[in-house]
């Protein structure tokens, strides 16, 4: 009989393992029987998975399980069943113009959250993540507007681009001016130009020259008074924004080389509710014009 | 001879001496085979107590989500409902929103104290009366004595070859057990919809799967714990019994048998022969009643142990015996080792109920308590959360001054459409614009947020002051109801260019 062999532990009246240890010994406390059947459960449970779920790697592809579930269908499921669930917004969004946009808050919300999305994938390469542009490219958050800043005007220049080849895309670039101009007269419009926002100029810089070299030269685009002209997209010479940088230097360089950056066509790459959504959200950043 | 030395000196005749090859002893069980209890039915004040808790409990459980509670068209009117797709907690005229979900926290600082508290003054009161597996188990177990007899009966049924009647009674305590079981699960998923909605849904089978699934899982948890594992919960998978254990002390009521009055036990005919002769004789008669209606099967004789979840039925069971024998009822009751030490040595029995550890425990829920009331009463019923633009910092205008942009989201938790202007406060010349909101006539731009909702706009400052400010101005942000004038206010950073 095993109770003959069992010891009992003299203190607690409970059954060791009896196994001893230099006079040590293990307290057997047996778990529950059904506790063993469970652990057994669990593992004709696991194989029901192999069954039901995609599970053994074969040579070129896997079991496919019983089931048919596969996670990559089921993301596209769930896109599908977000793509549904956002179908009425969307439809809305396509068919309103986006001055009606701005007028339901409700789609306000919804264009600017699509938009949001649409800006980090488009872009947040050249404009920065919040728009806060780069040497080139503005600064969408100011009220410095090149092509203009109503609501319009910036859906025109992302559907169309900026010299971007397309008829109704803008048109119009600073030419160069390294055959046209000296050296010396360069220097004098560019110490003029720094003078039109309050900028030091060099000392010696003739800027009665240089007003002239940019009366002759310059002020077609530019205007007389150095105010831009948004037709063909020629910067306010007289603000505190600088596109490309205030000093001298980069200054002359331009005048040298010339300024022509492009914004690219968006119509055709992007869905007619996502156009509109970027120009709701650009047009929250710093408010746009009215 | 203490209690101690005896169990060794007992333990120590009857095991055999160790001998060198005993040790390949692979005939030890290393799992044990369960023990089926039939717990006897009893009547009595412990019993009685437990009836009442399980039937208030069970029926607000039950009920309580049929409870209306009117908050207005735009508000569900069930009194109690946990709101997954709105996120949403409605608890009578309070509503909890996702963020002030540390009002849970409270409630289980409250629990978990509320526990020590009741452990320090009479032992596990939750595990007796109160907790979930108990009650369910209770009920399964009224369930089978009203189906397959009391003890006795059940028992001659089990040994004896199973008839037709026996197969009967079997098959409607199952029957029985599940359509509880199912109900218990159907009652769980009401607390997340509409329950006269939901219910209609589930008889007509129009329902969401996910409550069909709940009702499932909980059909079988609700069976399975509280009709076949019931004790087996408490001695193996409940880690409450241990923490317990380690929270009890020396003056906190347990259910005990007074050794002292029932030592040494024998018959009663024994008894009157003995104490003819004038010795001394203990009050237990070794009749076993106490072991028969344990819901759990030990001998509360052998003191105080883990698989004892303390609900007095034991005592009910002695009582009814010492009354009949006409002796002293309570040979088993509250009491504590210490008293039954004290009278052993002729001391009198103390009753210490507040202690420094009771004491501590009260207070602390009643701290706890009161700074959920407090922070609960007086919570506003709007809210505005600011977030500054983090590229870029700032933006430099045209005119060369500064404008900083900032997402606001504002929170009205009123079950009512409101108006809110927002104030920025902190630069001594600043404009403040709302990103497509339409100036009033007086020029101000007002935020309307609907009932019980969120609503998040763009603001845009910027800085007119005639000396730049500095790398970092604190701004305050005050929300104001036009209506009702209340506030609510976030401090926030103007941020301008280093070194200027």
């Amino acid at each position: 009989m095993a109770d003959e062999h069992k010891h009992i532990d003299p203190l607690t009246g409970t059954a060791t393992t009896g196994h001893e240890w230099d006079g040590l010994r293990e307290l057997n406390t047996p778990l529950p029987r059904w506790w063993l059947w469970l652990f057994y459960l669990t593992i004709v449970w696991s194989v029901g998975y192999w069954i039901v779920y995609p599970a053994w790697p074969l040579l070129t592809n896997s079991t496919q399980g019983l089931l048919g579930y596969h996670s990559r269908a089921a993301i596209v499921d769930d896109l599908n069943a977000l793509q549904a669930q956002r179908g009425p917004m969307m439809a809305k969004l396509a068919s309103a113009s986006t001055v009606d946009i701005l007028a339901d808050p409700q789609l306000i919300d919804f264009a600017r959250a699509q938009g949001r999305v649409a800006f980090a994938d488009n872009c947040a390469p050249c404009h920065g993540a919040g728009g806060a542009g780069a040497r080139g490219y503005p600064n969408l958050n100011d009220d410095d507007w090149l092509w203009g800043g109503k609501i319009a005007d910036i859906e025109q220049s992302i559907r169309y681009g900026i010299r971007s080849g397309h008829d109704k895309g803008h048109q119009g670039n600073m030419p160069p001016f390294k055959d046209v101009l000296k050296p010396a007269e360069m220097s004098n419009v560019a110490d003029y130009v720094r003078s039109l926002s309050g900028l030091s100029t060099e000392a010696g810089a003739d800027l009665k020259a240089g007003q002239k070299i940019f009366a002759d030269n310059c002020a077609a685009c530019h205007g007389d008074a150095g105010k831009g002209n948004r037709e063909v997209g020629a910067p306010n010479l007289t603000d505190k924004i600088w596109l490309y940088g205030s000093d001298k230097a980069t200054i002359v360089q331009g005048l040298q080389q010339g300024r022509g950056g492009v914004m690219p066509v968006w119509e055709g790459r992007l869905s007619e509710p996502v156009i509109k959504a970027l120009a709701v959200y650009v047009y929250g950043f710093g408010g746009g014009e009215k | 001879m203490t209690q101690l030395e005896e169990l060794v000196r007992q333990s120590e005749v009857k095991a055999p001496p160790f001998m060198p090859g005993d040790d390949d002893n692979d005939d030890i069980p290393l799992y044990a085979a369960r023990r089926k209890i039939y717990p006897q039915s009893i009547h009595g004040t412990f019993r009685r107590i437990r009836w009442a808790v399980l039937l208030v409990t069970l029926g607000i459980y039950y009920l309580l989500p049929f409870v209306r509670w009117d908050r207005g068209p735009d508000a569900p009117s069930q009194a109690v409902l946990i709101d997954f797709p709105n996120h949403r907690f409605y608890f009578f005229f309070i509503e909890l929103w996702p963020q002030e979900v540390y009002y849970l926290t409270g409630l289980l600082i409250l629990a978990a104290i509320g526990l020590f508290l009741m452990n320090a003054l009479a032992g596990r009161v939750w595990c007796g009366y109160l907790c979930p597996q108990t009650v369910w188990t209770d009920l399964y177990m009224a369930i089978e004595r009203f189906t397959e007899g009391d003890r006795r009966e059940h028992l001659k049924r089990e040994s004896q070859p199973w008839t037709l009647e026996t197969y009967a009674r079997k098959g409607a305590k199952h029957f029985l057990w599940l359509m509880v079981a199912w109900w218990t699960g159907g009652a769980w998923v009401l607390y997340f919809a509409d329950a006269p909605t939901l219910v209609k849904e589930l008889a007509t089978g129009e329902a969401p799967f996910v409550a069909y699934a709940w009702i499932g899982i909980l059909t079988l948890t609700t069976y399975a714990l509280a009709g076949h594992l019931r004790e087996q919960v408490c001695l193996y998978m409940c880690p409450w019994p241990r923490i317990q254990a380690a929270l009890t002390d020396e003056y906190a009521l347990n259910v005990t048998y007074r050794y002292d009055r029932g030592e040494p036990r024998m018959s009663v005919k024994k008894a009157d022969q003995l104490k003819a002769q004038g010795q001394r004789v203990g009050d237990c008669v070794d009749c076993l009643q106490c072991v028969h209606v344990c819901p759990t099967g030990i001998d509360i004789r052998e003191g105080s142990q883990l698989g004892c979840i303390q609900c007095g039925l034991c005592i009910d069971a002695c009582d009814n015996i010492m009354a009949k024998l006409g002796r002293p009822t309570r040979l088993i009751a509250y009491d504590t080792d210490l008293n039954i030490k004290a009278r052993l040595e002729g001391r009198p029995a103390v009753y210490k109920l507040i202690r420094w550890r009771t004491a501590l425990y009260a207070a602390i829920i009643a701290v706890a308590g009161g700074i959920m009331l407090y922070t609960l009463a007086t919570r506003g019923s709007e809210g505005i959360s600011v977030i500054h633009d983090r590229n870029p910092m700032f933006v430099r205008l045209s005119d060369g001054s500064l404008r900083n942009g900032y997402t606001i989201r504002i929170v009205n938790k009123q079950l009512k459409s409101r108006d809110f202007i927002v104030a920025v406060d902190g630069l001594p010349s600043s404009l403040v614009d709302f990103v497509g909101l339409p100036p009033r006539a007086d020029g101000r731009q007002l935020v309307a947020v609907g009932p019980d909702q969120t609503k998040e706009v763009r603001v845009l400052v910027t800085d007119y002051s005639s000396t730049p400010p500095p790398a970092s101005t604190t701004v305050l942000f005050s929300l104001i109801d036009v209506n009702t004038g209340a506030v609510a206010q976030m401090r926030d950073h103007f941020f301008g260019p280093e070194g200027r």
